[in-house]
């Protein structure tokens, strides 16, 4: 019979330690990608985006500052509009004045294309250039759009203008031009690189934070949880659209 | 030479006729001048904007087409339900219609935003946009019409021109349903989001097409120098009445039907009552001039013989048809989005305000280019063909006995 072996029960302090750091040096590598696929699903440009998720927005009115504009003046300056307010300029997101009549009670509020799930424009477009994108945002194929103008006549949100002059100085994620018509397109461009659209940015960084942006089909976004835990409502709420954007405080 | 075409040999007028396609081609130049000037500075040079999407070039677009497919019924009664005196007067309404639709169409596509990508337009279809649908009905329209034109006027194939003609029918049917659901489907806004809009732009196209019609054949006998019998001004004259009569009715219910609903009701005030221009267009153009006006004058006494009086009737009847297209289409978008019922609404967007419209010369131009089109179209057409109604009066004696 041989002689059992013996085992050294005594654990080299060092090599605990550097398996303790190996592990920590892995989970701090890899933490933050697997955490910011989680939050933001971010995609790479040849990927087409996802119906997994449905990017949305809620704003809160009784946080949104009176005479505050800085939603607008972000949104002009990332999609390079000229902020002017004629009748023939493009805005995409306007502040939004109402008063109760009965109570008399007021509000002020971000206006922007509600990118709803049955969108009057997309239906009603002729050449398809009005489109839905599988992850919820409305916007118009700047290629195919013929200038017919009848996606504005159907939007229940006037969020659609028409560009009545050539455009310069355009910036290179945001190709628009003369003759089509254009609207918010949820900055598609900085959600595509896991940004919050511009005019989300710019209300946290005042520090407002009315407006929350997210994905409405993850039930463990903040935006979600939000909705879920305070009324909230959508602007022609009659018409059955669906909408991507929700308010509270109305 | 021109003149050895004209059908009336003894009474051309050849002179008459270069003037009038002069006249005509003028109209068609200016057109073109003001589509090249959008297409260079855009349509920043109109009085169209973010508020009035569509002005006037689609009041007189859409009134052209509504009315190119209400002249063909002039051919319909005649092919599909054999009254002789229409089936006489078949080939000039089919030539009508397919002008009219061409001028109709040439409005539209050059006031587009983008109109080099007409190709765009005839390629790409979204099958769930009733826009898309009246691509197809327009230009299945020209194909059909073009070819009852060819029944009606050739021997060998007059066989077919009942066939033919009950197709064209149908599809003008299906054509006016789909433009008048246009404005129909628009279901966020208070002046459109209608079912009546399709029964009503098909009752309204019966009478602004026989009033084209009328007036256009009242020209062509004058020029040539006959009468229209009087049996058969008559009946026209009846006709328009009853037409008119039911457009009149239908506008009645139209707005009737917005009464009911509490939520239209501030809509039917601006447009009825408190709408400044439109107001005044409504009531003075579209019911007064374009419907009580002409009844009177058509059922007034000695209405059965003048040509005259028939004639102002129908005049009066288009004259109110653009009245009643400005009303619906730049009305309709004249009167604001409420996004918040029951709240006043204010922004730099212009919520919550009466739009303002005052149309530029462009669109004047564009406009009435596209009255242009369809006139020289007309001028060469009945300048070439046999286009002047030839009425077998033994035949019309038999029907009526």
């Amino acid at each position: 019979m041989s002689e059992p072996v013996k085992q050294d029960v005594h654990t080299d302090p060092q090599r605990r330690e550097f398996l303790k750091t190996g592990a920590l040096v892995t989970g701090a590598a890899v933490a933050p990608g697997a955490l910011l696929y989680g939050v933001a699903h971010s995609r790479p440009p040849e990927q087409p985006a996802s119906a997994d998720v449905r990017w949305g927005m809620l704003i809160d009115t009784s946080k949104c500052g009176d005479g505050c504009s800085d939603c607008v003046t972000a949104c002009n300056e990332e999609n390079g509009l000229s902020g002017k307010t004629g009748p023939q300029d493009v805005q995409y997101i306007r502040k939004l004045d109402i008063k109760d009549l009965r109570t008399g009670r007021v509000h002020s509020l971000p206006m922007l294309c509600q990118h709803c799930e049955h969108p009057p424009c997309v239906d009603v477009c002729p050449t398809g250039a009005s489109m839905r994108r599988a992850d919820g945002i409305v916007r118009v194929d700047q290629h195919i759009c013929i200038g017919c103008r009848y996606c504005m006549m159907a939007c229940p949100y006037k969020a659609r203008s028409f560009q009545h002059e050539p455009v310069t100085n355009q910036k290179p994620d945001v190709p628009r031009g003369m003759g089509c018509v254009e609207s918010c397109t949820l900055c598609a461009h900085r959600v595509d690189r896991d940004q919050e659209p511009a005019c989300v940015e710019a209300c946290n960084a005042n520090g407002h934070r009315a407006m929350l942006f997210g994905d409405l089909k993850d039930p463990d976004s903040d935006l979600a949880r939000a909705l879920k835990a305070q009324p909230s409502i959508e602007v022609r709420a009659d018409l059955g659209l669906n909408t991507g954007v929700r308010y509270q405080g109305i | 030479m021109a003149i050895e075409s004209c059908f009336d040999q003894q009474r051309c007028k050849p002179g008459l006729f270069w003037a009038l396609l002069g006249l005509g081609g003028l109209v068609v130049l200016g057109m073109l001048y003001a589509f090249f000037t959008l297409e260079h500075h855009g349509h920043v040079l109109t009085g169209m904007d973010n508020q009035i999407v569509w002005g006037l070039p689609h009041v007189f677009a859409v009134f052209l087409i509504v009315a190119a497919s209400g002249v063909l019924n002039v051919a319909s009664i005649g092919s599909v339900f054999g009254k002789k005196v229409y089936k006489a007067r078949a080939p000039l309404s089919g030539m009508l219609a397919l002008a009219m639709l061409a001028g109709g169409l040439a409005v539209l596509v050059l006031d587009l935003g983008r109109p080099d990508r007409l190709i765009v337009a005839m390629t790409y279809y979204n099958f769930k946009s009733i826009f898309a649908w009246n691509m197809i009905f327009y230009n299945g329209f020209f194909a059909i019409v073009g070819l009852y034109l060819l029944t009606l006027m050739d021997r060998k194939l007059q066989g077919y021109s009942r066939a033919v003609g009950l197709v064209a029918f149908l599809w003008r049917l299906a054509l006016t349903t789909a433009t008048g659901s246009i404005f129909g489907f628009l279901v966020a806004r208070a002046g459109y989001n209608s079912a009546m809009m399709a029964p009503m732009f098909i009752i309204m196209s019966f009478a602004y097409g026989l009033a084209v019609f009328l007036v256009v054949q009242s020209a062509m006998y004058k020029w040539n120098g006959l009468k229209l019998d009087e049996a058969i001004l008559a009946r026209m004259k009846n006709l328009l009445g009853v037409f008119i009569a039911a457009s009149l009715y239908f506008t009645v219910v139209f707005h009737l039907t917005n009464l009911y609903f509490a939520k239209a009701w501030e809509f039917e005030r601006f447009i009825l009552l408190e709408g400044g221009s439109y107001t005044v267009l409504f009531w003075g153009g579209q019911i007064v001039i374009g419907g009580l006006l002409p009844l009177a004058l058509l059922y007034s006494p000695g209405a059965r013989q003048s040509v005259g009086t028939v004639m102002a009737a129908a005049l009066l009847v288009i004259i109110g048809g653009l009245a009643q297209m400005y009303v619906t289409i730049v009305g309709g978008q004249a009167f604001p989005l409420d996004l918040f019922p029951g709240h006043a609404e204010s922004s730099s967007f212009y919520d919550g305000v009466v739009h303002g419209y005052s149309p530029t010369v462009y669109e004047f131009l564009l406009g009435f280019g596209g009255i242009g089109i369809a006139f020289v179209l007309t001028v060469a057409a009945v300048r070439a063909f046999r286009f002047l109604p030839q009425d077998d009066f033994k035949a019309l004696e038999a029907e009526k006995a």
